[in-house]
């Protein structure tokens, strides 16, 4: 429940692991195949790839909504294949998630939506009940004055903008009191305004709270302006990773392969930023 | 390339009427329906009831009895569907894609609401009367069975279509089975949910009628009564009775669910 962590940028004991992570769903190509990566407490990571290349499977195998066919990962100094299920439940109440689509309950208000964060760390009966603390009820106050949503408090979600909406997703992340913050996708249903205010709030988050954020993201150009690194990956396999001053045009056509020659001009705007 | 298209849709409208009509004609042939004596007979009937079939001022003495008939006819309607809810509630949780504790459960539980769905309120009427004679009680375990079986599939596809997102992200901030249950499907199904309980309602009290004329209880006992002695001022009273309160329960009804929604 701290939030103002500052900025504790030691990159040497890796946050998160990955190794020889594979996942197969049916039929005989991996969705994953051989994913080897180490993320450093604070990093900005944005993970970039057509479609269909395995970014949100990538993203989903780390908290464990699906689970990996082999290979390890560990986070946070704990092997996260083997937990059981009510281990699982604590480790994820340290990993945000956020969607393209929001993935709020639309019939209730922003508030509960918030509090929704705190349900991991609750018992059954007071988690049922909707019980939450007065400090608990302050802190998601907070964060939403934070995130700019002070007048939004009360009103139902399905009431908000994409932008608003995605804002509470943050919220809800944030007020888990996370390590680390997967987002998939967090900016491909929003108009460039709302996107560049979502984006601008994840650096933040990275920045000023020190919390790792993971993103998928589909805009190479989003992803050259936020990253500290970035992550090629193309049928189910890295094919880069380093830092966005080392993404050439060269890996951008590895990467997303004949799409390549439209992404050209975006490559362009870096310099121009 | 195109024109190929709008004509393969020409044909298939065709071959579609062309089938239809068939299927109409051929009915008719093999049941040998006189089409045109039907059509008669059904204006027949419509001047037969113009001329008998209303209340005049004698049968408005029965109205104090037809109304407390009625009304306990209503009650009867509502407490089946309540407590129909509770238990389709539960076993559509166990039954949904989304909720399902497993698969096999959720096959077991979707073949429930199916077989006491398609079996129809008669037929339950029927066999439960073997059980509990003609009594108001076999009257509401009819009404009770149905509502079950239809509630449960209602509410089966209302959180399988409402909620998936959210229960994942929920799941992912480590929230357990029932907090996802009490936080996020039911809070989404609920409005969806609340307006397949009302239609259920104004269901079962014009069904109620239907039963009550197999257990002799209720509205419809009312009504075969007065038709069977031939009273038919006063059955057409039951009947508008009957009509009325169906109209006014589905004005409640919508205005709820305008709030609801």
């Amino acid at each position: 429940m701290k939030l103002e962590l500052g900025v504790n940028r030691e990159f040497s004991e890796p946050l998160l692991e990955l190794k020889h992570v594979t996942k197969y769903y049916h039929g005989a190509a991996p969705a994953l195949e051989d994913i080897n990566f180490s993320v450093a407490e604070g990093e900005f990571i944005s993970v970039i790839g057509p479609s269909g290349a395995g970014k949100s499977t990538l993203l989903r195998c780390i908290n464990r909504m699906i689970e990996a066919t082999s290979g390890e990962i560990s986070f946070d100094g704990v092997l996260i294949s083997k937990l059981k299920k009510r281990d699982l439940r604590k480790l994820r109440t340290r990993i945000g998630m956020i969607f393209q689509h929001y993935n709020l309950v639309d019939k209730l208000s922003v508030i509960e939506n918030v509090l929704h964060g705190r349900l991991g760390y609750k018992s059954t009966l007071a988690g049922v009940m909707g019980r939450y603390s007065p400090e608990e009820k302050l802190q998601a106050m907070r964060i939403i004055d934070l995130l700019g949503l002070h007048d939004q408090v009360y009103k139902r979600c399905d009431q908000l903008s994409g932008g608003q909406k995605q804002r509470v997703g943050i919220a809800r992340a944030l007020i888990q009191d996370p390590k680390l913050i997967l987002c998939d996708e967090p900016i491909a249903s929003l108009d460039p305004n709302s996107a560049k205010i979502i984006m601008d709030h994840l650096r933040d988050v990275s920045a000023q709270m020190g919390i790792t954020v993971i993103v998928n993201l589909h805009q190479v150009s989003v992803a050259l302006k936020y990253s500290d690194r970035i992550i090629g990956v193309n049928q189910g396999k890295i094919v880069f990773d380093g830092s966005p001053s080392a993404l050439t045009a060269e890996k951008i056509a590895e990467i997303y392969g004949s799409e390549s020659n439209d992404l050209m001009v975006e490559l362009g705007e870096r310099y121009a930023i | 390339m195109q024109s190929d298209i709008f004509a393969k849709r020409k044909k298939d409208s065709l071959i579609f009427f062309f089938l239809l009509i068939l299927l109409t004609v051929g009915s008719v042939v093999i049941t040998q329906y006189d089409v045109s004596k039907g059509f008669t007979s059904l204006l027949k009937a419509f001047i037969w009831g113009g001329s008998n079939f209303y209340p005049d001022g004698k049968s408005l003495t029965i109205l104090p009895d037809v109304l407390r008939k009625l009304w306990d006819t209503i009650l009867m309607s509502i407490a089946a569907t309540t407590v129909a809810t509770v238990f389709a509630t539960l076993l559509a949780l166990v039954g949904s894609r989304t909720t399902r504790m497993n698969r096999l459960f959720s096959l077991v539980a979707r073949g429930i609401a199916s077989l006491f769905r398609n079996i129809p309120l008669v037929a339950w009427a029927m066999v439960l009367m073997l059980a509990f004679s003609q009594s108001s009680i076999t009257g509401y375990l009819a009404l009770f069975l149905g509502s079950f079986g239809f509630l449960t599939r209602a509410f089966i596809e209302t959180i399988d279509e409402v909620s998936n997102d959210s229960v994942e992200a929920l799941s992912a901030t480590g929230a357990s089975y029932f907090h996802i249950i009490f936080q996020s499907v039911l809070p989404s199904s609920l409005p969806q949910m609340i307006s397949w309980i009302l239609f259920m309602i104004d269901t079962n009290i014009r069904d109620a009628t239907l039963v009550g004329l197999l257990t002799g209880t209720g509205i419809g006992f009312s009504f075969d009564l007065y038709y069977k002695s031939f009273n038919f001022h006063a059955a057409s009273l039951v009947v508008i009775l009957i009509v009325i309160t169906v109209i006014l329960i589905e004005m409640v009804s919508n205005t709820i669910r305008r709030v609801i929604m």
